[in-house]
């Protein structure tokens, strides 16, 4: 859902970039004080996984829209909400300069998406998940699944709430269409992006529990005597 | 751990359009997109003027037409949104070859080939002229913050680690007898991906800690940053491309 | 040594206890002394604990007790501190690969000076210096990854030679070198004056480069005496999981 040039008028888009830089300048100065040794190589590989995964487009024939996996929830996961947000805004900028995949003027757009609104719900979700479900590999698993599904499909309705506001195109009735169609094909993306992103997020838990920060940063609400999360002696 | 200082659509070449500052490339080449946008759908001959434009960027860049548009094919996905706004485009109808199509719609679809395409062409050609560690070297003089470039740098060094650790692990699934079908290997794939993400994971820290052994904290050097900083010619010699399309741009919004 | 002022020992590793953060302890309380110039050699079995202690040497892993001092130096976690210390101690890990990234040999080597300041012809002249020092300065402009193997690892101590580090650290440098490479390399670094630390499970490598040897076992120092007394210790050698190859006899070089 690299939405290109030319899809939505220029106003929004500038509005919307606008945005996006508040967020993103955020963004880097709480992710200052995240990023340590530990997370530094963390977030160059989260970034270049999703870059990875990000290529697996599967264009929607009937409905003119293309969907691919997102990672904003991967990322909220191993670097946190602020570096992981920053890791897919990196994502789409190199994707849009150096690949032409999501105009450089519609960048604003792409990141309040994919970056900001899907790490967002992710994280809100994950923060709540963990504190409830048990800490053990299955709590985590599904908390990795449920936060990648809702995240995104939350994604993917700002694409369609920007439409709505500058869309090029008026559709009418037809906007209906978009917003199911959207949300029904990323439904599917979602369950695809969440078995990714539970399989890899419990794989690493087990081995290396210190490198998934929500494990770190999410102490459970009652303090639980710890169990962790796998027995890593190797 | 490979070069990954070029990419798959890196031209190797001498061109003056390689020689230039990546800082300069990268502005010119956003202020293009963004005068290309801001022209009105309506205003045709405005596109063929920028078309030439980049036509010319890429005569110099020593970039064929051939590879362009073959690589152009990545916006393929949004040209279907394109096909499909005629069909569900609102207001006035016209009948084309017995299918009734939506005028707005029509005109959407051209605004987003046009615009889409120009996009990725100047796109294209950045990526064509400037390696990712010049990308880089060119986003951290546009004052870029440190900690995204950094993470840009290690996405790419990481890329190529991913690939190579894949292949890795393909090889030895199939050397003990997995499915070479692509759609089995998806099983093996989806069961492989966590590990494959550690395996990189440990190999990437591996690199990091020696570079942070020899004194790195969290921005290259600046030494081998090619040539220096951009002079004020080569601003200058860049900006007439932005200049262009930003006249145009200007022209095509007083006339229509 | 008499008669001298008493320098600082080049390292100085005093009850280093460590344990990763899935509970494995795998150093318990390690001690350790290199004066200046000595050539020490670090022995163990896999699993030792061999490559964690080395990453304490330049506070890459922070010790959950017991102090590392280089040069008199204590490594903290304080920026200053670590930059000096990453200064002091130069580090040629086990793999060349994950040292070398870098397009070009010499912007490789290049790496480690540029980031304590150098520029301009002083660190051109340091890249050449060492290169020259370990024999590969006709391939300075080549990619690294097209080198040899063996090649590989000289450009790897050359790198780290570059910021002309007090103590110099090898992560099992002989391995994976074939007879000819392991002897350049055991030729090039008699020839350096600098103090070294190498780790391996090369005894007949320990035995010609270095007079002393350590052995660690289980995160454990378990013995620390003159290379030759060691290796003629075979049960010692026994319990430790090293073995000296077929037919090897220690003796005086
Ligand atoms: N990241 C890690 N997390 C948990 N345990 C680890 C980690 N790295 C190493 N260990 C454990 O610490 C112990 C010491 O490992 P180390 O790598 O220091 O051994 P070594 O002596 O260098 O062995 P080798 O000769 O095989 O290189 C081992 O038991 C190992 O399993
Ligand atoms: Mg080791």
């Amino acid at each position: 859902m690299h939405i290109s040039n030319g899809i939505i008028d220029g106003p929004v888009a500038a509005v919307f970039a606008a945005l996006a830089l508040a967020a993103l300048t955020f963004c880097v100065l709480r992710g200052r004080r995240d990023l340590d040794d530990r997370l530094a190589p963390m977030a160059g590989l989260v970034a270049a996984f999703i870059f990875a995964v990000q290529m697996l487009n599967f264009p929607i024939f009937t409905a003119g829209v293309s969907g691919h996996l997102l990672g904003g929830a991967l990322a909220a996961l191993l670097v946190g909400p602020w570096v992981g947000a920053l890791c897919v805004a990196v994502v789409l900028v190199v994707q849009a300069l150096v690949f032409g995949d999501g105009g450089v003027a519609m960048l604003g757009l792409n990141i309040t998406n994919m970056a900001l609104l899907g790490t967002a719900a992710a994280y809100l979700l994950i923060a709540l998940l963990l504190r409830v479900l048990p800490r053990t590999p299955t709590g985590l698993g599904v908390t990795a699944f449920v936060s990648a599904l809702v995240s995104v499909v939350v994604a993917s309705q700002g694409f369609v709430l920007q439409y709505w506001l500058g869309g090029t195109t008026d559709l009418g009735g037809n906007l209906a269409g978009l917003a199911g169609t959207m949300a029904g094909v990323h439904l599917l993306i979602g369950i695809g992006e969440g078995l990714i992103t539970a399989t890899t997020v419990v794989t690493v838990a087990k081995v290396r529990p210190d490198l998934v920060y929500a494990l770190r940063a999410l102490k459970p609400a009652v303090p639980a005597p710890a169990v962790p999360v796998a027995g890593g002696a190797r | 751990m490979g070069a990954g200082h070029v990419h798959v659509l890196y031209r190797e070449s001498s061109s003056p359009v390689h020689r230039l500052p990546p800082e300069v490339k990268i502005a010119a080449m956003v202020l293009f997109t963004v005068a290309v946008v801001a022209t009105p759908r309506a205003a045709y001959w405005a596109f063929g003027g920028y078309a030439l434009l980049v036509a010319a960027v890429a005569a110099l860049a020593r970039v064929g037409p051939r590879w362009l548009l073959g690589r152009a094919l990545i916006e393929l996905p949004f040209v279907l949104f394109a096909f499909a706004l005629p069909f569900f485009g609102t207001g006035e109808r016209v009948d084309v070859a017995g299918l009734s199509l939506s005028v707005d719609g029509l005109h959407g679809a051209w605004n987003i080939l046009a615009k889409g395409t120009l996009g990725v062409l100047a796109s294209l050609l950045l990526a064509a002229t400037t390696t990712t560690r010049d990308l880089i070297v060119g986003l951290d003089r546009l004052r870029c913050p440190q900690i995204l470039t950094q993470i840009a740098t290690f996405m790419l060094r990481y890329l190529d680690v991913l690939v190579g650790e894949a292949r890795r692990m393909r090889v030895a699934r199939m050397s003990r007898g997995d499915d070479p079908r692509f759609l089995w290997q998806l099983r093996g794939f989806a069961a492989g991906v966590g590990a494959l993400f550690l395996r990189a994971f440990e190999r990437g820290e591996r690199v990091y800690l020696a570079m942070v052994s020899r004194g790195y904290t969290g921005r290259m050097p600046a030494v081998w940053q090619g040539a220096g900083a951009a002079t004020a010619g080569q601003w200058a010699a860049a900006a007439t491309v932005p200049a262009i399309a930003a006249t145009i741009a200007a022209v095509a919004l007083v006339l229509t | 040594m008499i008669g001298y002022v008493q320098q600082p020992p080049s390292l100085d590793v005093r009850g280093v206890r460590y344990a990763y953060p899935d509970g494995h302890v795998a150093l318990h309380g390690v001690d350790l002394t290199v004066p200046r110039g000595d050539r020490v050699a670090l022995l163990g079995p896999n699993g030792a604990g061999k490559t964690t202690l080395v990453l304490h040497l330049n506070g890459i892993l922070t010790p959950t007790g017991g102090t590392v001092s280089v040069g008199g130096l204590t490594v903290s976690r304080e920026r200053d501190t670590l930059a000096e210390i990453r200064r002091r101690v130069g580090i040629v890990f086990q793999d060349p690969d994950d040292q070398l990234f870098l397009p070009t040999v010499a912007e490789d080597v290049a790496f480690g000076p540029a980031n304590l300041g150098l520029r301009g012809a002083e660190l051109a002249a340091r890249v050449d210096e060492a290169l020259a020092a370990v024999g590969m300065a006709e391939h300075r402009d080549r990619a690294p990854h097209h080198l040899s193997f063996g090649q590989r690892r000289r450009v790897a101590v050359a790198t780290v030679l570059a910021m002309r580090p007090e103590i110099l650290v090898l992560d099992e440098p002989s391995s994976n070198l074939d007879p000819a490479a392991r002897r350049e390399l055991a030729e090039i670094l008699r020839g350096l004056p600098v103090t070294l630390l190498m780790v391996t499970h090369d005894l007949p490598y320990a035995a010609e480069l270095c007079d002393r040897s350590v052995i660690l076992d289980a995160g454990r120092v378990v013995a620390d005496a003159p290379t030759l007394e060691l290796l003629s210790d075979e049960r010692l050698l026994a319990e430790h999981r090293l073995e000296l190859p077929y037919g090897f006899v220690p003796r005086p070089s």
